[in-house]
């Protein structure tokens, strides 16, 4: 070999350390899942298990780029998981530098420039702390609530130390049913804003249905409720389906104009026809055989909703993938001209498709009405149609995405509140996390070139899922 | 058969008998309006202007619109256009006549509502038609104006003058364009996702600000604007009250001209609107597609900016989500309009009328419950957009993003 020959490039640390860094990862995510048992069985260190956890996902998020090769089929949770970090990271820096404490502090940043950095990781801290007990629970508190109910029996104080876990998981639950609807929507190439709307509907004929009729068996009446939401969600997405299919106008003016109508007629509704009493601007109860059953006793709100849920995403995953309509759709929705083509009825698949959406979209409402309000008040909708198209966008509209997409919108959302009375950042930080996060999800390269990742080149290429105004 | 049924359903003849259906509706009113009853339209000044036969009125208008539609039929107008105005104006002073019915109603503040309510609706769609005829659609209007409002609210709590305010919105309003531009054409985003984004964003950023920095500071209500009246104009009898209003209702009447002109008759408007029908030609003969792009876009958001300031500085004070779905009607006044400014504006004003109307609503004996009369433009927009799609044409590449080969 002569000299003036290059050397062979050499391998990068990181692939020349592999071998060795993945066992030290795996160690260490092992040793953090240890010290995490130990110090909830003994009660010790129980504010260490926040750090703890997160030091973890990031161990795991680095393991995961390590190991790209290796953990294929977590690959995909790659941008979504350094998605929600950066958006967390960024809610972090607003919290921090929106506090008044802070924003003091930073006025004499020279004099004392340590107290203003500790009062801003004090704040955040606190912000996030409060959420993460508000979304999953208090360590310690679980942790006597089960030695009581293990030692005396006595389970109330177990269940109210639940309470949090169980109350994220039924805010997802509309989350999971809105999601789905604009996911599906997606995979038939609409874009459907009207989740809202569909929702405001299906909750509406849930609830007229569960309190006018009267004299069923809980097995009819129930069952006759959540069908008539569905038809009120179905019809109110297949209208802008059909107007689509029949004279191609847009279903995203279309949509909007749906959820006013709606948001009109149910303020109509509340104030006059269908007021209980005078001036309390809701309807009646609906009775006790419309209600979804609850699994617990009081202070844990999760009801039979999560079975709807459940079922609908098993249903669209089953539909869009196993069956031939679904083929047709995902079809129409890819490429309407091969599908044209081939000889797909394109605007009986655009009606069914809205028809569908707006089912899952009013499912979410029943399951609203009948699992929880129990009734129908001013401001039911409370913002699902914008948080819908977030989580079809973070859960890649694949109904397995959409669920874990809503598990966390569903922790945001029931965390933020608790972050709300005990931290005082208002709820809103949460709707910015959001949009931070769709942004990271829709641009994926400017997560890669954050992160120092290989940008794909098909990343690059524009993702255009909805088609301009006219077709 | 039902084939050739369809191909002789054109849109000429379906306005034909829908004219001629509005027209058999009215004269249907009019059989059972009272006789000797009078609509009186009045002035604050000068008492009532004229008086109408209640039953009479809506018997000529009802047979009017019969003929309009008749002919249209039968021979048909040179321009849809034509028959569609005719229609319209017919439609919504049968409308009024039948509302006031022994009653009366105070026609320039009617107007002048109408005015004022059209205003953020054009500014929107303004916005709109500079975005999308550069080829990037605007769904953030909404966003736009929402950050707009705010920004103004905050900077006259801050500086103390209105003007200042203002600017600060046009300047947010242009930032936030940016960042559409920035995902929409760098990172070629799905356009309509980009704008939900903003959208989104605006909601929850205006409120967490204003939570968090500005109520505590007890900023947030540095009251109104003053009126700006226009010398000579303002002294006309009836009509003289359009010209004491809000600076930015003057400013949106100069803007639609200046668009109009920018857009048809000058080399830039050219090259805007050859990069949203055909980026690729326009990249042949050397104009840059990315900058007339970015630059359209920014130039929407400086207007939906102004747009969104016309809410908090009229009002005086920030509210949560104070542009409730504007920035949406604004955008179906621009599809509506054609994407046009002159064809928006009147689109525009359509929206306005309806939303004065429903501001008088109580002054009528006729019982209609408001939220009715707030759901019509909602539902006019989904028929109008139903049975015009052929004739609205957007801008051929509009929602695609280019790619430089």
């Amino acid at each position: 070999m002569s000299a003036n020959q290059p050397d062979p490039p050499a391998p990068g640390f990181l692939q020349a350390q592999r071998r060795r860094l993945l066992p030290l990862f795996l160690g260490l995510i092992g040793l953090i899942f240890l010290a995490v048992v130990v110090s909830i069985l003994t009660k010790r260190g129980v504010d260490l298990i926040l750090p703890l956890f997160g030091l973890s996902v990031l161990l795991l998020i680095g393991l995961i780029t390590l190991r790209a090769g290796s953990f294929n089929w977590l690959r995909g949770a790659v941008i979504p998981l350094l998605a929600v970090t950066t958006a967390l990271i960024i809610g972090a820096f607003l919290i921090a530098f929106t506090d008044r404490a802070v924003l003091q502090a930073l006025g004499n940043f020279f004099d004392d420039p340590g107290g203003a950095l500790r009062l801003a990781w004090n704040a955040v801290a606190t912000a996030y702390s409060s959420m993460f007990e508000g979304a999953i629970g208090s360590p310690t508190r679980i942790a006597d609530g089960l030695e009581e109910w293990i030692m005396s029996g006595e389970a109330r104080a177990f269940r109210s130390a639940m309470r949090p876990i169980a109350e994220s998981l039924t805010r997802s639950i509309p989350y999971v049913l809105t999601g789905l609807a604009v996911a599906l929507g997606f995979r038939a190439g609409l874009f459907n804003i009207g989740a809202e709307g569909q929702f405001l509907i299906g909750g509406l004929c849930a609830v007229v249905v569960g309190f006018s009729v009267t004299g069923l068996p809980a097995y009819i009446h129930l069952p006759l409720a959540i069908l008539a939401g569905a038809a009120g969600g179905a019809v109110w997405g297949g209208i802008v389906g059909a107007l689509k299919a029949w004279t191609g106008a847009h279903e995203v003016i279309n949509t909007i104009m749906m959820n006013w109508i709606a948001f009109r007629l149910v303020e109509w509704l509340l104030r006059g026809p269908l007021e209980a009493t005078q001036g309390t601007r809701r309807t009646a109860e609906i009775l006790d055989t419309a209600k979804l059953p609850r699994f617990f006793e009081p202070p844990i709100r999760l009801h039979a909703g999560l079975f709807i849920a459940i079922a609908a995403a098993l249903f669209v995953w089953w539909f869009l993938w196993k069956t031939t309509w679904g083929f047709e759709m995902r079809t129409v929705g890819a490429n309407p001209n091969a599908a044209r083509y081939s000889g797909m009825n394109i605007g009986r698949n655009v009606i069914l498709a809205m028809a569908l959406s707006g089912t899952l979209a009013g499912l979410a409402g029943v399951s609203e009405a009948l699992g929880l309000t129990h009734n129908m008040t001013l401001g039911f909708q409370a913002g699902y149609g914008f948080d819908s198209i977030a989580l079809a966008l973070l859960g890649n509209s694949h109904p397995g995405g959409v669920v874990l997409a809503s598990l966390l919108f569903g922790v945001l959302r029931s965390g933020g509140t608790r972050m709300m009375s005990v931290a005082g950042v208002p709820l809103e930080i949460t709707s910015i996390i959001q949009a931070m996060v769709i942004i990271f999800i829709a641009a994926p390269a400017i997560v890669r070139s954050l992160y120092r990742l290989d940008i794909r080149r098909d990343e690059m290429e524009p993702a255009t899922i909805t088609r301009g105004w006219g077709s | 058969m039902t084939r050739q049924w369809r191909k002789s359903l054109t849109r000429e003849r379906i306005f034909g008998g829908v004219a001629m259906a509005a027209g058999l509706v009215i004269l249907f009113m009019a059989t059972r309006a009272e006789a000797g009853v009078r609509s009186a339209f009045t002035d604050d000044q000068l008492g009532t202007l004229f008086a109408l036969p209640t039953r009479e009125a809506l018997y000529a208008f009802g047979a009017l619109c019969f003929f309009v539609g008749g002919w249209q039929l039968y021979r048909g107008f040179r321009s849809l256009n034509v028959v569609l105005g005719a229609a319209a104006f017919l439609v919504v002073s049968s409308f009024l006549v039948w509302l006031t019915a022994a009653g009366s109603i105070n026609l320039p503040g009617l107007l002048k509502t109408t005015l004022v309510s059209a205003t953020p609706l054009t500014l929107g769609a303004l916005s709109g038609i500079f975005c999308e005829r550069a080829g990037v659609i605007n769904i953030a209007i909404e966003g736009m104006m929402l950050f707009g409002a705010f920004a103004a609210i905050a900077a006259v709590s801050i500086t103390g003058n209105h003007w200042l305010g203002m600017l600060a919105a046009i300047l947010t309003g242009g930032i936030m364009a940016a960042l559409h531009a920035v995902l929409s054409i760098t990172y070629k985003v799905d356009q309509i996702i980009s704008g939900t984004v903003i959208n989104i964003l605006a909601a929850g950023a205006t409120r967490y600000i204003n939570i968090r920095l500005l109520e505590p500071a007890g900023y947030g209500s540095p009251g109104p604007i003053s009126l700006m009246r226009v010398p000579v104009l303002v002294d006309v009898p009836v009509l003289g009250k359009l010209f004491e209003n809000t600076p930015t209702v003057f400013f949106m009447l100069l803007l639609v001209p200046i668009v109009h002109i920018i857009l048809f008759y000058t080399p830039w408007g050219l090259r805007t609107r050859s990069v949203g029908e055909h980026p690729r030609a326009a990249d042949t003969v050397g104009i840059n597609v990315f900058r007339m792009r970015y630059i359209n876009v920014i130039i929407g958001g400086f207007i939906a900016g102004l747009g969104g300031s016309y809410f908090s500085l009229s009002l005086g004070s920030f509210e949560d989500n104070m542009t409730h779905g504007q920035g949406f009607i604004a955008l179906a006044a621009m599809i509506f309009g054609n994407w046009t400014p002159v064809g928006s504006f009147f689109a525009a004003l359509i929206f306005g009328f309806a939303d004065a109307l429903q501001g008088k609503m109580q002054a009528f004996r006729v019982a209609l419950p408001p939220e009715f009369l707030q759901m019509a433009p909602y539902i006019l927009t989904m028929i109008i957009l139903g049975g015009l799609i052929g004739r609205v044409t957007p801008p051929a590449a509009d929602g695609q993003p280019y790619e430089k080969q």
